[in-house]
């Protein structure tokens, strides 16, 4: 098939503008990245400048493809990424529009590449267990209550791709910074620093430039893993708790 | 926002009820003497002025999370815009909110400002042993045009999107999420928001019917 690709091109020669492509013999069983390995392939051998575009594990788990395909995260699927996207879902002469991720916490580094760091630090800031040196315990040793450890699992489903910050009208980081926050405030192992994380991933994400929750829900909506607002809400109770509670400054 | 709108939606019943007496068909007995009682109890006033409080806290502190949440966008939108992902009154809470901003105003330089400090006519009732004022006759007079009260029942309708989203998105915030109580949360937040504007909506065009 053939399609228009209405692409996002930044950087080098491009101030920041959308250039159309027209690209024919489409395969409908290519994936979405594979059309633009396709659509790359032709611009070098025109001596063009490829588009830049992130990838990585093409299997839907590590978080790194990204893309706002006609104004939805991740493209037109529910609970899919980018790369699990497949050209059967387009028909013959359609145009895409493919932008980059919006925030201004996640500035454009070129054409469709954002810099998601941010979330980097987020999880530096409080993403994490104390675990005792030496042998490794028992898993079986510590019990959990099995919705318990569900409702942690879904959580840690979040592969911190950001589809949530680029869905929301707000460019709020809530729905990720939540899955962590739930995810080890859920577990035994989480409790140690339970809430020292919760005040300082908060306070990371508000300096990262990210917005407010509004409870749009957009995020839920277009994110990969389908991660549920419950989280919010759940981190804003500890957040409630631990800025009430603790002698955290 | 989530505190101070709580607390507006726990005031817009008790408005609602105070004012559905305007129905009662006394010559405006047992609202005036209600208006006489609501201007002149003190703890009321007391209560009153953390209404004014929270309605200016709720406005700007709204107000600078819209501008807040509009940078933290960044300068360059998307040029395709899904919005199918998405509540329509969730998405505009801000413009929502302005609307009914104005309608305050209006609302209470109409009635508030003119029971304190407008030339509102006293009238006297044998049940009570003091002349009150007539704020039953200045409602009726300005429900005698249409034009205000269909301005009037289109702010409801305002009003009830405002609270479509804001009564859930309230307890969200604070963190009260439940598997057993969110469906029960969201179920009253549907008949609250519906139903309340609604019966303030009927006040209106009752008296002008009549």
């Amino acid at each position: 098939m053939k399609l228009n690709l209405k692409i996002w091109r930044q950087g080098g020669r491009y101030k920041g503008e959308f250039v159309t492509y027209t690209l024919d013999n489409v395969n409908e069983h290519m994936s979405f990245l594979e059309m633009l390995d396709v659509l790359n392939e032709s611009l070098i051998g025109k001596k063009e400048e490829p588009v830049a575009f992130e990838h990585d594990c093409r299997e839907g788990i590590c978080g790194t493809c990204s893309l706002v395909i006609d104004g939805r995260a991740h493209g037109p699927m529910q609970g899919t990424t980018t790369c699990q996207v497949h050209m059967r879902h387009y028909k013959d002469g359609e145009t895409i529009v493919i932008e980059p991720f919006r925030a201004k916490a996640f500035p454009v580094i070129k054409d469709l590449v954002v810099d998601r760091s941010a979330f980097d630090r987020i999880i530096q800031s409080g993403g994490y267990v104390s675990v005792n040196t030496g042998q490794a315990q028992d898993a079986n040793s510590i019990p959990i209550e099995k919705e318990q450890a569900s409702h942690a699992f879904d959580a840690a489903a979040c592969i911190g791709c950001g589809a949530c910050v680029a869905a929301c009208p707000n460019a709020s980081a809530m729905l990720f910074t939540s899955a962590k926050i739930s995810h080890l405030a859920l577990l035994p192992q989480g409790q140690v620093e339970r809430q020292r994380r919760v005040i300082s991933m908060i306070a990371r994400m508000d300096a990262e430039g990210f917005g407010q929750c509004s409870n749009v829900k957009a995020c839920e909506a277009e994110c990969p893993k389908e991660i549920s607002v419950e989280n919010i809400a759940r981190m804003n109770r500890e957040y409630l708790s631990a800025v009430l509670t603790s002698d955290i400054a | 926002m989530a505190l101070s709108g709580i607390f507006l939606m726990l005031f817009l019943i008790v408005h609602l009820i105070g004012n559905l007496q305007l129905l009662n068909d006394d010559g405006g007995e047992s609202f005036n003497a209600y208006a006489h009682f609501m201007t002149h109890n003190p703890l009321i006033k007391i209560v009153s002025y953390l209404l004014y409080a929270s309605i200016l806290l709720h406005a700007i502190q709204g107000l600078l999370l819209w501008q807040h949440n509009k940078a933290s966008r960044g300068t360059v939108r998307y040029a395709v815009n899904h919005v199918r992902s998405s509540e329509v009154s969730s998405r505009n809470m801000a413009w929502l909110g302005i609307v009914i901003l104005v309608f305050l105003i209006l609302h209470m330089y109409q009635y508030w400002f003119q029971m304190h400090w407008g030339n509102v006519p006293f009238i006297e009732y044998n049940s009570l042993d003091h002349p009150v004022k007539d704020l039953y006759a200045l409602v009726g007079a300005s429900y005698q045009n249409l034009g205000y009260v269909l301005f009037y029942v289109i702010c409801m309708g305002v009003v009830s999107y405002h609270l479509w989203h804001g009564f859930w998105s309230s307890f969200q915030s604070l963190g009260l999420n439940h598997r057993k109580y969110t469906p029960l949360i969201k179920g009253v937040g549907i008949a609250y928001s519906v139903g309340v504007p609604v019966l303030f909506a009927v006040i209106p065009v009752w008296m002008y019917i009549k």
